[in-house]
Order: C-alpha cells, then sequence, then structure tokens
C-alpha cells in the first residue's frame, strides 16, 4: 500500500522534473505573471541577452502602479517610467499584457482566476508574496523575488525545496458579519506572523468549504501574513463552477478530462501533516489590527492590550506599536476615530467584498474620506451593474479604478502621516501605506462600519433586519 | 555573484522583531534602476525623526559600516521585494543574524550572497546582551557554520543548499540549463494534459 499523501506531496510530484542530490526540486512553472515591479528580473535577463523562454505561458499585468484616476496622462513620471517599462518589456517579448485600459485588467490575483489562467493543479509563481491567493484552486502558488524571476522567465522552472505540510481546520458555519479575512486574523494572531514559517498550509474543513472562492482567496492570500509562502485549498464544485467558461480554462473535452484529474487533487484522510491546527468557526469574532504585524490583532470588543501584560517576546515590539499607532493600553478599541477608509486590494477587493461593504453602506452616510477600488476592472464593470458603485458614492466614498491603490502606495495613493486608516488590505506595517500613516487591517464589512461611524466598529449592530 | 567563504566586519544589533520588507525599504523607492545604488534606502524611515534627520540613537547612524546584523525574531517578513536584500548588501552588510526569516526574504538574500544566519532564540539572547553595550568585531564562517562575535562563539543553520549557493556564488540559470534534456521532456509530455497550456495558447 502507499503512503498517504497530502495535497502538497501531489502537486509537488506533478511539477518535479529534477531532483538534486541535495534535495532540491526543479520545478516546471505553468504560468508565471509579471508587473511592473519585475523590471529588475527584465533587466537581468536583457544583461545576459536571454529570451522569455515560454512567452505563452507569461502574463503580464500593469497593477501595482496603476493610477486609480485614469483620466488625463501620468503626473508622476517615475511611475509613467514603470508602466512603460513593463510595456516595452511585454513587446519585447511577445507577452500577453493586461494594460491600464484592458477591460480585463486588475491586481494580477484577481486577473489571474478570473481569466482561468489560474487552475486547479498548476504551479504559478510571481514576483509577488501574495502569490498565494491562486491556491485557493488547488494550485502550488507562491511569491518569488526578481532573481527568482528572471530564472523562471529563462528557463521556466524554478529551484525549491519542499515546505513542510500544515494543515488549518476550520469547523463550523461563520456568523453573520464574520468573513475569510476574520477567520485569517485570527490564526495569525494566535500562531503569530511567523507562524507558518516553512510550511504550506492547507485549508480545510466545513466552514472552508462553505466559503465562497473569493472568501477562499482572501484566506489563501493572508497565509504569507502568517509566514506560509503557499495557502491551498483543494478545489471541489465551487472552484470548478467559478473557473467553467473563463477565458483561458479548458473546454469541451479538454474540461471534462481537466475536471476528471482535478477530482484527485486533495489529502488522503489518513494524510500526515507536520503541523495541525484547529479552529472553531463559531468562536471568530469580527478582528481588527491594533499594531504593526498582521499578528497584533484582537477581535473588535477587546481593549488595546497592556504591553507589561504580553510575554516577554511580545512587550517590546508591542510598545513601539502602540507608540507609532497613537493608541493608549487599556482603552476599548471600538470607537477609536478613524481619518479615513480604503475598500480594494487583492485580499478584498472582490465582487464579495464589494458586496458585503455596500451591504452596510447602503442608505448610510460615511463619516469619513475614502476610497473603494475594485479589483479588476471585470470587477468594476460587475459592481456597476448590480449598483454597488452609486451605494459607495452615495454615502460620500470615492469609486475609482483598479490596481494595488493604497494597499502598497506606488501609485500615489496614500495615507498621510499620522492619519489613521481602515482598510480592507493585507499589511499594518510601519509606512506600508504611507510614510507614517497608521493602519487598521478588518474585513470589507468592518470597514463600512468605520466609514459609518468614523470609529473602529462592530459591524454586527449594523448588519441588523438587512439582506446579506 | 562571487561566492565567499567568511566575512569579517562590525557586528551591530538591531533589536527589534519583525522588521518587514517594508521597513528595510519603503515602496516609493523602488522604481529606482539598481545600478544607481540602493544602499541610502536602508532602513530608510525608521533610521530617521519624524522631522526627517538620521536619528543618532538608531544603531545603524552611528555604525553606517556595518557587516554583521543581529536583528530579531521574522526578519524580512512580508513583501517579495528583493530591493530588501539589494538595500542590505548595497549598504555594506553581509550577514543577518536572527532566531527566524521570511522565507521569500531568506531566498532572495541568498541569491545576493547575503547569509540568513539562523540562531536559536537562546543565543539570539545572548547576542543581544553581549551587544547591548555597542558594536564589536564579528566574523560569520560558512566552512565551520560558526559566527563570532565579541568573543562569544556560536553556530548558525543554513540550509545546505544555500551553504553550497553562497560559498559558490553559482548562477541557478547556467545550473538549470545543464538539465535542459529533462525539462524539454517534461514539456513535451504536458501537451497531452488538459489545461497545462492556457486554452488557445500554443501547446
Amino acid at each position: 500500500m502507499n503512503a498517504p499523501l497530502t495535497l502538497l506531496d501531489r502537486l509537488w510530484s506533478i511539477h518535479e522534473v529534477h531532483r538534486g542530490a541535495d534535495g532540491a526540486s526543479l520545478l516546471w512553472v505553468d504560468r508565471h505573471l509579471v508587473h511592473e515591479g519585475s523590471h529588475h528580473a527584465f533587466a537581468r535577463l536583457a544583461e545576459r541577452g536571454l529570451p522569455v523562454v515560454e512567452p505563452g505561458l507569461t502574463f503580464a499585468v500593469v497593477d501595482h502602479y496603476a493610477p486609480t484616476r485614469r483620466a488625463g496622462p501620468i503626473a508622476d513620471p517615475a511611475i509613467a517610467r514603470m508602466i512603460d517599462t513593463l510595456r516595452g518589456n511585454a513587446a519585447r517579448h511577445g507577452l500577453r499584457l493586461f494594460d491600464l485600459n484592458d477591460p480585463d485588467q486588475g491586481i494580477v490575483h484577481v486577473v489571474g482566476p478570473e481569466q482561468g489562467l489560474t487552475l486547479p493543479g498548476l504551479l504559478i509563481t510571481c514576483g509577488d508574496s501574495h502569490t498565494s491567493t491562486h491556491g485557493a484552486f488547488g494550485a502550488l502558488a507562491f511569491g518569488i523575488g526578481a532573481t527568482e524571476v528572471a530564472h523562471v522567465l529563462a528557463t521556466q522552472t524554478i529551484w525549491q525545496r519542499k515546505p513542510q505540510a500544515m494543515r488549518i481546520t476550520v469547523d463550523g458555519a461563520l456568523p453573520a458579519g464574520v468573513s475569510a479575512k476574520d477567520i485569517a486574523l485570527n490564526w495569525i494572531a494566535r500562531l503569530g506572523a511567523d507562524g507558518a514559517q516553512g510550511h504550506a498550509v492547507e485549508y480545510a474543513g466545513s466552514a472552508i468549504r462553505s466559503l465562497s472562492m473569493e472568501g477562499r482567496m482572501t484566506l489563501c492570500n493572508l497565509t504569507i501574513e502568517g509566514g506560509g509562502r503557499m495557502g491551498m485549498v483543494a478545489p471541489d464544485e465551487v472552484s470548478f463552477a467559478y473557473l467553467r467558461d473563463r477565458p483561458y480554462a479548458p473546454r469541451g473535452d479538454d474540461w471534462q478530462k481537466a475536471l476528471h484529474n482535478w477530482h484527485a487533487l486533495a489529502s488522503d484522510a489518513d494524510a500526515r501533516f507536520d503541523r495541525d491546527v484547529a479552529l472553531s468557526a463559531e468562536q471568530i469574532a469580527p478582528i481588527v489590527t491594533w499594531g504593526t504585524s498582521p499578528e497584533q490583532a484582537l477581535p473588535i470588543d477587546a481593549s488595546v492590550p497592556d504591553p507589561e501584560t504580553l510575554p516577554p517576546t511580545k512587550v517590546q515590539a508591542a510598545r513601539a506599536a502602540l507608540d507609532y499607532m497613537g493608541l493608549a493600553p487599556g482603552r476599548p478599541l471600538a470607537g477609536t476615530p478613524v481619518d479615513q477608509v480604503f475598500i480594494g486590494s487583492c485580499t478584498n477587493g472582490r465582487i464579495e467584498d464589494l458586496r458585503a461593504a455596500a451591504a452596510v453602506l447602503a442608505g448610510r452616510k460615511a463619516r469619513v474620506p475614502g476610497l473603494v477600488s475594485p479589483g479588476s476592472a471585470q470587477v468594476k464593470a460587475q459592481a456597476e451593474e448590480e449598483g454597488l458603485d452609486r451605494v459607495f458614492t452615495e454615502a460620500g466614498l470615492d469609486w475609482v479604478a483598479s490596481g494595488c491603490s493604497m494597499c502598497v502606495g506606488m501609485n500615489g495613493d496614500l495615507v498621510a502621516a499620522g492619519k489613521r486608516c481602515a482598510s480592507s488590505t493585507n499589511r499594518n506595517f510601519r509606512g506600508r501605506q504611507g510614510k507614517g500613516a497608521r493602519t487598521h487591517l478588518m474585513s470589507p464589512a468592518m470597514v463600512a462600519a468605520a466609514a459609518v461611524t468614523g470609529t473602529l466598529c462592530d459591524v454586527r449592530p449594523l448588519l441588523q433586519g438587512r439582506v446579506l | 555573484m562571487a561566492g565567499w567563504r567568511e566575512q569579517r566586519g562590525k557586528a551591530v544589533l538591531l533589536p527589534m522583531a519583525n522588521i518587514d520588507t517594508d521597513q528595510l525599504i519603503p515602496a516609493r523607492f523602488m522604481s529606482t534602476p539598481r545600478a544607481e545604488g540602493y544602499g541610502r534606502f536602508l532602513l530608510h524611515d525608521v533610521r530617521r525623526t519624524s522631522e526627517g534627520a538620521l536619528d543618532p540613537a538608531f544603531p545603524l547612524n552611528a555604525h553606517p559600516d556595518a557587516c554583521i546584523l543581529v536583528a530579531g525574531r521574522n526578519f524580512g517578513s512580508g513583501s517579495s521585494r528583493e530591493a530588501a536584500v539589494y538595500a542590505l548588501v548595497d549598504a555594506g552588510v553581509r550577514v543577518v543574524v536572527a532566531p527566524s526569516f521570511g522565507d521569500i526574504f531568506a531566498g532572495n538574500a541568498v541569491n545576493n550572497g547575503l547569509l540568513p544566519a539562523r540562531v536559536s532564540e537562546a543565543d539570539a539572547e545572548l547576542l543581544v546582551r553581549t551587544l547591548s553595550s555597542g558594536a564589536a568585531p564579528g566574523h560569520a564562517d560558512l566552512t565551520s557554520g560558526l559566527l563570532h562575535i565579541a568573543g562569544v562563539s556560536l553556530p548558525f543553520q543554513l540550509d545546505e543548499v544555500w551553504r553550497t549557493k553562497l560559498l559558490n556564488g553559482w548562477d541557478d540559470i547556467d545550473l538549470t540549463r545543464q538539465h535542459a534534456a529533462d525539462i524539454a521532456a517534461y514539456r513535451a509530455r504536458l501537451v497531452s494534459e488538459p489545461g497545462r497550456f492556457p486554452f488557445g495558447g500554443a501547446g
């Protein structure tokens, strides 16, 4: 009898071209996604006079520097140059480019699944840590650095040592107003921002099965914030229904054959994981970050922690974080005034995220300014068809075009120093949204609630009597 | 990239946990061509006061010639930006010692000749105590797997693949080309597997 296998084992062996005596694997890359930030890698390729070996498997997306206000020329020459450099590299190497005005443009991790470039069983790399997102479909997907991007461009392969396997099982039904974002911040707060370091995380359990593809993508996306380079969910009918008829997904007989193969992509019931963690969905509450690491997160009904009461290894970081965030120990998190809000990003910029925020904002006014940036032009069009854009604009928020926007601020959408932003993004690092910016991470519904009250607050009372 | 066997230089304490890549290099500097040098961006905002002046209390400001950094756990977490490694290397740093590293950062470091030297929490604390009164001469030896800092000797953990790579300064693209036949054979098999090539794309 064969030893039981994990989903990671199966995905790994599918892609292994060669294994060195030292244990490192040479893996085939099925889809390689590049963006403006990949300029270092293209420069390295040019230095060596190498071509992109598989242009048909390489896709370029304008997202990190994409202006979210598209009218008129790009004012900042450095930003214009970054986008032009990507255009030049895509044209030179014959790559499909999702350019600014393409109806299919968007954030790379939204575009991949939307286009059916992301499929179960594929190995997907991109020079962006949130590439873990694509694992939601049962793909092996991870972020890589510029040297590795150049290597994939030149060889369509990558050297990796197989990570350990970790499983996070979430059983039960998520309470109303609680989302995939809350599951993710919950385990990261519990296990630490390095809790999954060296591991690939498979999410399992009834609460995960009940999540939409959007929710699963949010969860896999945030795996890197807990230190795991890869997140994954075994594909099922939810995944297949999402992918059917997507532009680059297989058709006809090929679709049927692919489905047959995809059904085998799961961990065996008796598979052994190096690490196994279980959570109960019923016990997860809406959560917000209070510090400058995603592990510094607490349920919204908690108080700002007193650093002196934390484990010794966390005390100094907590003190520094509270100082940066301008928060006082012991004060309730709820009621903390915010200056602005942001809804968008590869973490929470999909249609379901916009619907969740709109359900809170409908018929209400935002007390603070804010930006809503859909994750792709397709999400934007869908939201406008559903009238969500009017909900946001009537509430007083700005409805803009898609891109990484205020999650990382490279396009100039920044939070000013000392300002506090309720944000549906993935990193509350110092200076992430702008020098001196104070970021609180939370779900899109919680961001909408913060907009309505002008403070961090529990979204659940605001959802009473509303259709979700 | 040149290989190396040992590094000798000033060891400096950076006693913070979770130093993420956004702190190592803020995003606004990342459109700069590498040829211009990234050293001046290293920890750009963290080492300055809110008024923008270099903070004299920040260790790297007192010791800009640091070769070995001793930091807290989860060093280099966050974004995959290799620019974080460029900033360290261009500023003259060759070794970072910490109890743990972000996975992507550690790989990027090795690809640029920077050693991510992992030590136990207890040894990290020992180094913090040793260096708390100021910088000290340090030495990292890839062959023996030992660090010598201010008279303290202790081992560091490093993946064997990475050790070899740092010693030889190999370029992976050249290594991989030795497997061209295996890669071609693998690719030939893919054509019959539905979905492995994008619909409408060339198989």
